[in-house]
């Protein structure tokens, strides 16, 4: 069929991070897994035919990396603590997603499939999977919920432009879980000449360790970048945690650092990488608690408070009920909206390596408005979280922190001004200018 | 085992019905029905949040299930209270089966007849994957004990199965693995290693789901199954009585009908009938299905004893 009799011919990966991971999905779907592991073995692991060398230097032309780290003088000033930036808001497309899409699509190519499917959340992995399509020629087809396709209209939008096909999902809430479960399903059906770019560091293994490959230049980035500009490492980095991307991104080089470093006896930076602490935050909600009679989280905190379980391939800290449903998560943030999480955070979590933190929505929108009015930078709603966690506890943060600056917010507006005003946070900008505008006031101007 | 012997007397008839949909009296009767229309063996969903290997049928029939009320304890309950003289399986989705001992305190006193198997706390996270935790021996000990005979798990592979393999035969429960079209021979050694009961044959890509036409794809995996002693079940798309009987032609020892069961169920619903009513066109459509699996077997009519009427 479809898998080359000599895949599978190296040294077998470990699928798992520890009692995380695995591989839980149809058996019509393992073949391909395992030819998408193959490939990542050659191509990722050991730059067969220049693979990573092209994903770089596509990442550099097409992407405009490597981005920038910059010193936030607002946010410093405020907290009296050094403050800096990673600016994934500026990698085209407007979020670190597309470090992901671009190298899972020059994947496909490589391995020659064709087509490409996606799920997306908040519509940022969408985007960035169209996007990466548009560039190479490659037929681009997304799975989306119809609460994310209403929320996030701008990325579906975009998708479109960049020529993909927008499925809309039905099932459920209509959210993230739904999509991926849908995209699944395709692949089941097309899976010899189809290749699942999945957005997250979620999913069956390789999935988990090769999103966090391709994400890791994040972090690459902003070791180096610091270590120039302060000639030491940073005693926090923060980074929201949804599926874990971004997070995962942002933390691989000093938990890979830390472990070489370990292997080869060196002495390393000050303060050494295992010393670096790495937060990440979570989409706390409305509240942490599980309303088990109607399946509902009113959060998507799996690390700070989901329990083991097997979702969408993998075994990891997931929203569920006593039986093993899993429930339906929540958060304004629809790219945090997920009842999962990649199982390597789970693993990092355990080991005490990452601390899983949250906050709630209503700190997330208050530092959406702060983050614009300090600094000019309009996040993410998904970003807005760590910066509402740094808002919080910026004392016991240190002297040298980082912040992943995950995304962009313009596809957030419709929802930040809806979600402020109805909430009355105080941060938000005084709206008053759109009044007697139309579509606030049906009676006034509009027509004129 | 028990499930093997249903294939024995010619070929079986295996329906699929989500317990629980949309009440688990009617399950009752529809399971009834279907075995006095000829069901050999009978595939009970327990019905999972997120079932990734379903057609929009079957999720319908899930959500049905679940929004009735449906859950694993409520589930054996409903198996025990079956009154058929036909084997039963569970086909679940492994989180399920993962999390049953979890948080049960009370599900592990008395029975719990010394398997050697390690009660874990069944509190916390991180404890579990490996040896600490209850795993999945408590779901497997109360399946045997509601009179369960198999599993099937859509969402295990092989390589992740050697717990629920070793649980299965300290119970005495079959463990039904799917073969794929895209099954690599490598991989279909080791699904042969492991599976008992009967193969279930996946008879085209994609998810569950009835379909007019029956997949090519269906002889050749007979095919490369040949030499495989184990009963072959087709599944995936069957819906009429002259499917069951190409299917069977072909090779098979059975067919695997779950859409097109299900579908009726869901008109059931949707009109308002009688359950009774539905179990009625359920038994009908049981009668046409075996049927034509026996036709297939070069049956003129039905008949529960035509040993080795099987075409090589």
């Amino acid at each position: 069929m479809s898998s080359d009799p000599d895949a599978g011919s190296g040294e077998d990966l470990d699928p798992n991070f520890g009692d995380y991971g695995g591989q839980f999905v149809p058996e019509a779907l393992m073949p391909a897994i395992e030819e998408v592991e193959d490939a990542y073995r050659r191509y990722v692991l050991e730059n067969e035919d220049g693979f990573m060398d092209e994903f770089h230097r596509r990442l550099r032309d097409f992407g405009g990396r490597p981005t920038p780290l910059q010193y936030a003088d607002g946010l410093s000033a405020r907290y009296d603590t050094d403050v800096y930036l990673k600016r994934e808001d500026l990698l085209h497309g407007g979020a670190h997603k597309l470090n992901n899409a671009l190298g899972q699509a020059l994947l496909a190519r490589y391995m020659g499939k064709e087509r490409i499917i996606a799920e997306t959340g908040a519509g940022q992995h969408g985007t960035a999977t169209a996007m990466a399509c548009a560039h190479f020629g490659m037929d681009c087809e997304i799975y989306m919920g119809r609460t994310d396709i209403n929320r996030q209209r701008p990325n579906v939008f975009r998708m479109l432009l960049n020529g993909a096909e927008v499925n809309p999902v039905d099932v459920g809430r209509g959210t993230l879980k739904e999509a991926i479960s849908e995209t699944m399903r395709d692949w089941a059906t097309t899976v010899e000449t189809t290749h699942y770019v999945i957005g997250s560091v979620v999913g069956p293994h390789p999935f988990p360790r090769m999103v966090r490959d391709f994400q890791a230049v994040i972090s690459e980035e902003t070791r180096r970048q610091i270590l120039d500009r302060e000639d030491r490492l940073p005693d926090s980095v923060l980074a929201c945690a949804g599926g874990g991307s971004n997070t995962m991104g942002a933390f691989h080089e000093f938990v890979a650092s830390a472990d070489r470093r370990s292997a080869d006896g060196s002495s390393g930076q000050r303060p050494r990488d295992d010393d670096v602490d790495l937060y990440a935050v979570e989409a706390g909600g409305s509240t942490l608690a599980v309303d088990e009679d109607a399946g509902v989280a009113p959060n998507s905190a799996s690390l700070s408070t989901g329990t083991e379980g097997v979702l969408h391939g993998a075994r990891t800290k997931v929203l569920q009920d006593s039986d093993g449903q899993i429930v339906e998560s929540h958060s304004v943030s629809a790219g945090l909206d997920y009842a999962g999480v990649g199982p390597e955070l789970a693993h990092l979590v355990d080991e005490d390596r990452v601390r899983p933190v949250n906050v709630d929505d209503d700190a997330a929108l208050s530092a959406f408005h702060r983050l614009s009015r300090l600094e000019g930078v309009i996040p993410a709603l998904e970003t807005a979280h760590a910066f509402a966690y740094l808002e919080e506890h910026a004392d016991d943060l240190g002297d040298l922190v980082v912040v992943n600056v995950s995304g962009r917010g313009d596809k957030d507006l419709e929802t930040v001004i809806e979600e402020s005003t109805e909430r009355g946070v105080a941060e938000a900008p005084d709206m008053s200018v759109f009044e007697g505008a139309a579509g606030t006031d049906p009676h006034a101007g509009g027509d004129r | 085992m028990v499930l093997e012997r249903a294939f024995e007397d010619g070929p079986a008839f295996v329906p699929y019905v989500a317990a629980g949909d949309p009440t688990p009296e009617a399950t009752k009767r529809y399971v009834e029905a279907l075995v006095e229309g000829g069901a050999d063996v009978v595939e009970l969903g327990l019905p999972f949040s997120e079932p990734i290997a379903e057609g929009s049928t079957i999720q319908s029939a899930i959500v049905r299930s679940l929004e009735g009320g449906m859950t694993p304890d409520r589930f054996f309950e409903l198996v025990e209270d079956l009154d058929v003289d036909v084997p039963l399986v569970v086909m679940t989705y492994y989180n399920l089966i993962y999390q049953y001992g979890r948080g049960r305190d009370g599900a592990d006193d008395g029975g719990g007849s010394g398997d050697g198997t390690e009660t874990g706390d069944g509190a916390g996270s991180g404890d579990g994957a490996g040896s600490g935790g209850p795993g999945v021996e408590p779901f497997v000990r109360r399946a045997a004990e509601a009179g369960v005979e198999g599993i099937v798990v859509p969402d295990l592979p092989v390589d992740e199965s050697d717990p629920l393999v070793a649980a299965c035969e300290a119970h005495g429960l079959d463990l039904v693995f799917i073969v794929a079209p895209t099954t690599t021979d490598d991989r279909l050694d080791r699904i042969l290693d492991r599976v008992s009961g009967y193969v279930y044959v996946q008879a085209r890509l994609g998810t569950t789901g009835a379909r007019e036409e029956v997949s090519s794809h269906t002889a050749e995996s007979l095919e490369r199954l040949e030499h495989v002693d184990l009963p072959k079940a087709v599944g995936f798309g069957i819906s009429e009585g002259d499917h069951a009987e190409r299917v069977v032609r072909a090779g098979a020892d059975g067919v695997i009908v779950g859409s097109a069961i299900v579908e009726m169920i869901e008109a059931g619903v949707e009109a308002g009938d009688d359950p009774g009513t539905v179990a009625d066109r359920l038994r009908e459509k049981a009668r046409e299905l075996k049927d034509g699996a026996v036709r297939g077997a070069g049956g003129g009519t039905q008949s529960r004893n035509r040993p080795g009427s099987q075409p090589k």
